[in-house]
């Protein structure tokens, strides 16, 4: 029965957190597709979860690009907010939130409703694409 | 009429005194000390927080920072040189005030577009355009993080709020409100009587809320080594502080 307690729903609905620690997304975190891309938004048995971070440390922070598992496949993906503190002044959210890119940078979804920190414009020329789809800033 | 039923002239009774009420008289009776120009309990040379005082009134005379309590909802514009405009304005409940001197700090907590948001700011930080009060409200605990695994209701304002009037009286009400949970698992386990928490309707079996008074410790309170009477420094910081401003 503790099992069935742990195993989390992949609805976009509900969000319980499982682990109390709030850490940046590693290999093997839940994350939440934020655009409306069909690939994030289409239910699976199975949340997608990170498997790569492309970074030298494993710990991926807003503004790095991760590789995902969405219903058995793999892409990749660029995290405009995590659970974890950040440096003050900057927003914390809540859910660990992930927009799903191509290789080439290209955002695979149309628009992404969920605010996303102003600290993404600095690098500006990476994800003008991304910064062009969303819609509140934060 | 000047004659008495006796017949007598009345006596000449002058108009009642005119009652002044003087409201910078009131204003000043209600002092306000922020909290983090009380010191903590240490053996720190009082040279320090001295120094530390004299910057902060330093910035306070440049730029008002008002009087809140944590449960206000305030609107914060920061200078930021990503944002279109290069400012940033952010709404949102103080969940928690933290930090002495210089470092003090505040948690601004807002939901918008169902996605939680929390955002810490530095009281002292020279980025920050201006704090303005939009509700002023005390809430029944100094801490406001149980809002976490609150149902999101209680945490959205919106984020073009127009300030609430408020005359200058005296008291800031006390909001009684018992927040509604989400259900179990939360962040931190709110019943127990550690974090003596009196707002939050808990909807939990007896059971449950008699196995988390075991974690009490009914002794701490009773602790004299615990105790730091702070009305004294408040007192004299009070009086020094309000000259200074003054000036």
């Amino acid at each position: 029965q503790g099992l069935l307690r742990r195993s989390v729903s992949h609805s976009f609905l509900s969000f319980a957190s499982i682990t109390g620690a709030c850490r940046a997304i590693q290999k093997l975190t839940r994350v939440r597709v934020v655009d409306n891309s069909t690939l994030g938004n289409t239910p699976y048995h199975r949340p997608p979860k990170c498997i790569h971070v492309y970074n030298k440390t494993g710990v991926g922070k807003v503004g790095d690009t991760i590789l995902l598992a969405i219903k058995g496949e793999k892409k990749k993906a660029l995290i405009v907010g995590h659970k974890m503190p950040g440096p003050t002044m900057t927003p914390r959210f809540d859910s660990n939130n992930v927009v799903l890119i191509e290789d080439n940078g290209n955002p695979t979804g149309t628009r992404i409703k969920t605010p996303i920190p102003y600290i993404l414009r600095r690098r500006e020329g990476e994800f003008s694409k991304v910064l062009a789809i969303a819609r509140n800033f934060v | 009429s000047r004659i008495n039923s006796d017949g007598k002239p009345a006596k000449f009774q002058p108009p009642p005194k005119p009652v002044i009420i003087d409201k910078q008289k009131q204003r000043e009776e209600r002092r306000f000390l922020s909290p983090e120009f009380i010191p903590p309990r240490g053996r720190t040379d009082p040279l320090k927080f001295y120094i530390e005082r004299k910057d902060m009134i330093q910035r306070r005379k440049v730029f008002n920072i008002p009087e809140f309590y944590v449960g206000h909802v305030l609107a914060v514009t920061t200078a930021d040189p990503y944002a279109n405009e290069k400012s940033n304005r952010f709404v949102g409940i103080c969940i928690q005030r933290g930090g002495k001197g210089l470092g003090a700090t505040f948690v601004l907590r807002n939901v918008i577009e169902e996605q939680g948001v929390e955002i810490y700011y530095e009281l002292y930080n020279p980025r920050i355009q201006a704090i303005e009060v939009l509700k002023l409200e005390k809430r029944l605990d100094d801490n406001l993080m149980y809002l976490r695994d609150a149902l999101p209701e209680y945490s959205t304002f919106d984020m073009n709020m127009k300030p609430v009037s408020r005359l200058d009286s005296e008291e800031i009400p006390v909001n009684k409100l018992q927040v509604r949970m989400k259900p179990k698992p939360w962040s931190k386990r709110w019943e127990r009587p550690k974090y003596n928490i009196k707002g939050i309707k808990f909807e939990l079996p007896e059971k449950k809320m008699k196995e988390a008074q075991k974690w009490s410790q009914p002794w701490l309170e009773f602790d004299m080594l615990r105790e730091y009477d702070t009305s004294k420094i408040e007192e004299k910081i009070w009086k020094e502080v309000s000259e200074a401003l003054q000036k």
